[in-house]
């Protein structure tokens, strides 16, 4: 369970959070729908914990930890995972590679044991074929050349190796085309997990057909402005987003 | 660029003196008095016993060397070097040539356990050891023991250090010595033709592969004492070897310098793999002390079908300066050099390669992989040129920079002449930073700066990694995360 009090950011001495408040329980899956510029992005960087973005205020409450004081990867290790909406090219290191070096380091942070090669091996090439991900695409150099709806299910096979406890998936339906954004979809709602929460941030509402969510925040201004259930996403499709813009305090 | 800032200041707090090599050894020796001139080189060339005609080789390399101007026109800064105040020549006293390793110094054996270099036969026959790789141990500018000379011997292979082979192969010796690099070549190549020591001599006869890997460790450890050595390879028709070249220093506060000769020769389909792991002191954060690397490397594919390939991975001297090099003189030779060059702190770096195609249909190769940190400044500096009669000359050259921080630099001088029509050259070549979203994306999967950073750079490298034996790979890796401790993080 993710909660966010108050919280005030900026980056450069420019304020993009101003008092956002948000909560998300165990087993939830909470949208995020906002106008450009409304700091969507910048929340996800705050809570995964990216450097450059200054927190003047609040608390980010991670299962009742406050996380802010946690780096990156530490954070990464009680659970917080962000699903890039533009995932990094790291040339010369394989897919397999990196995908161990993560999972053991964040196994060695929370004290468990690293896992052996087979094992770890076992457990990718599953997560792999459930996705569809080819298996030559593990040995190559992770996302180099990839397309775009390759890396976005390279981004949902780690989430299922890491298995967090609390996911941001940042504009994951960009890029895709239908039958792309239906096997990410399915590899995301195969992930949902009464233990586990997920924040989907995106523009559209066709991304919630496939990840029905059971809340759905507006954004603006560094603020919620309105929360509902799925169907405020219809609402803002038929409506756009003049009705919550400049409702922020 | 906040995580790299991190990283830098990492590198500032973290000792970059942590030099593992760095230790002295109190191993008493025996030197000539200091300076050079003709009294000193035959000296030299009488401690040996060598026969007049290498005296003589020397002391014409002497007389040359004084009508040479010093050069300057690398990309590198270092106050001048005073030529007189310098030993020339220092052995440690209990080895009058290489024996028993039961007759050799313990303190000197001690000195090669402590680098972690297999000397001990038996315990490496035994498993004790794994490798099994020959080494001949070079102290100073002296070989103190070198190992598996009799299975050698078994397969005609001649592994032994030059000051030997002058005189149990003096035909082999005076055959090839000079005739890739010529005393003439350049200053400090005539200066060691003047007074080089000790080296590896090889020769593989034909049709023989190697039973095993050769390997020399070179250990500088007196003060003040230039280090000249030279390695003489060849492989005779259709054999093969793989020769890996090891090198540390003690931390000291004056530089030192090290100006060695390496000259390969391969006949008919012979093949010579060069690996070196460079590792010398590189001088303190401020860039005092540390070994100027000035090093004249050159292989003569004479054969058709014939192959060079040389591989480094350079960490250490204060400044390098170095172009390993193939002629590819025989038809269908082929040359390659992959590099792996780290520079950090305050070391400077003019190093590259030159692959010079004369015969028809030649190869060659080019992977380089500089890596700067720090305030380091590292240049690679490469020379493709096909003459004339090279008829279907092909070159493929990468040669990528990756900079870490903000205060380093990386340059890239390429030199690309094709006088034969028909030749084909291909260039790429990027420069790039490690960047914060490639950082913040490892970080987000839970990797530390440190081994995000690692990652990363180890991708980087990989083509070259792949070329090293594996021992070597192994090594290498762990040096480059030492060497990049503190500049990377």
């Amino acid at each position: 369970m993710i909660e966010i009090r108050n919280l005030h950011a900026e980056i450069d001495g420019k304020k993009i959070i101003n008092g956002l408040s948000l909560k998300v329980n165990d087993g939830e899956v909470a949208a995020i729908m906002g106008p450009n510029g409304s700091g969507k992005s910048t929340l996800s960087y705050v809570i995964s914990g990216r450097e450059g973005y200054d927190v003047t205020g609040g608390e980010i409450l991670l299962n009742g930890e406050n996380i802010l004081e946690m780096n990156a990867a530490e954070r990464a290790a009680k659970g917080v995972f962000l699903a890039f909406q533009y995932p990094l090219e790291i040339p010369g290191v394989t897919t397999m590679t990196f995908l161990k070096a993560c999972l053991n380091a964040q196994r060695k942070s929370r004290g468990e044991a690293e896992l052996s090669t087979p094992d770890f091996m076992k457990r990718v090439k599953a997560g792999a074929e459930k996705l569809g991900v080819p298996q030559d695409m593990l040995r190559r150099a992770l996302n180099v050349g990839f397309s775009g709806g390759e890396k976005k299910r390279m981004e949902v096979l780690q989430m299922s190796l890491l298995e967090p406890t609390f996911a941001i998936l940042d504009e994951t339906d960009s890029g895709l085309d239908i039958d792309a954004l239906r096997i990410v979809s399915e590899g995301v709602n195969a992930l949902r997990d009464p233990k586990r929460s997920f924040l989907v941030i995106t523009h559209y509402q066709r991304l919630l057909d496939y990840i029905v969510p059971d809340t759905v925040h507006v954004m603006s201004k560094g603020q919620i402005v309105k929360t509902g259930a799925k169907e405020l996403a219809l609402e803002l499709e038929a409506n756009g987003y003049r009705d919550y813009v400049g409702e922020a305090a | 660029m906040a995580a790299v800032q991190e990283t830098v200041d990492r590198v500032k707090s973290v000792d970059v003196d942590a030099y593992k090599y760095g230790f002295i050894s109190d191993i008493e020796s025996e030197k000539a008095p200091k300076g050079l001139n003709e009294d000193i080189v035959r000296f030299i060339s009488a401690k040996k016993n060598e026969p007049e005609w290498l005296t003589q080789w020397r002391l014409e390399a002497y007389r040359l060397w004084l009508t040479m101007p010093e050069p300057d026109w690398a990309r590198v800064d270092y106050p001048k070097i005073n030529y007189q105040d310098l030993y020339y020549y220092s052995a440690p006293k209990s080895t009058p040539g290489p024996k028993n390793l039961d007759e050799v110094d313990p303190e000197l054996l001690r000195v090669y356990e402590k680098l972690g270099i297999p000397l001990r036969e038996q315990e490496i026959l035994a498993g004790v050891q794994e490798r099994r790789v020959a080494v001949d141990a070079v102290f100073d500018s002296v070989s103190v023991a070198t190992t598996f000379k009799a299975e050698l011997a078994k397969a005609g292979v001649i592994f032994c250090p030059i000051s030997e082979a002058v005189h149990t192969h003096p035909e082999l010796v005076k055959k090839y010595l000079g005739s890739v690099v010529p005393t003439s070549d350049n200053y400090y190549a005539t200066l060691n033709s003047a007074v080089f020591s000790d080296g590896s001599f090889v020769y593989i006869p034909p049709g023989v592969r190697c039973p095993m890997e050769l390997s020399t460790y070179f250990r500088i450890n007196e003060q003040n004492t230039g280090q000249f050595e030279r390695t003489l390879i060849i492989a005779d028709k259709g054999s093969y070897v793989s020769y890996l070249e090891g090198c540390t220093a003690p931390k000291r506060d004056e530089n030192q310098l090290h100006a060695a000769v390496v000259e390969l020769i391969t006949h008919d389909d012979a093949e010579i793999k060069y690996s070196t792991v460079q590792n010398w002191y590189p001088g303190d954060a401020d860039g005092k002390g540390g070994i100027y690397n000035f090093v004249t490397k050159r292989g003569d594919c004479r054969g058709a079908r014939s192959k060079i390939s040389w591989t480094q991975v350079e960490t250490g001297s204060a400044i390098t300066w170095k172009y390993p090099s193939c002629i590819l003189r025989g038809d269908e030779s082929r040359g390659e050099f992959y590099s792996i060059a780290i520079s950090n702190g305050r070391q400077q770096v003019d190093s590259g390669t030159k692959m010079i195609h004369l015969g028809k249909n030649t190869t060659s190769r080019i992977i380089s992989k500089g890596i700067s940190a720090g305030h380091s400044n590292n240049t690679y500096r490469g020379q493709v040129l096909a003459q004339k009669r090279a008829t279907n000359a092909r070159n493929f050259t990468n040669c990528d920079s990756l900079l870490i921080g903000e205060t380093c630099g990386a340059h890239t001088i390429p030199y690309i002449e094709a006088k034969n029509a028909s030749a084909v050259f291909e260039h790429e070549a990027t420069t790039s930073k490690i960047s914060e979203d490639q950082l913040f994306y490892c970080m987000q999967r839970g990797l530390s700066a440190e081994e995000a950073t690692a990652l990363i750079v180890n991708g980087f490298v990989r083509d070259v990694l792949q070329q090293l034996p594996m021992e070597f790979a192994v090594e290498a890796q762990k040096l480059i995360s030492i060497s990049l401790e503190g500049s990377v993080g």
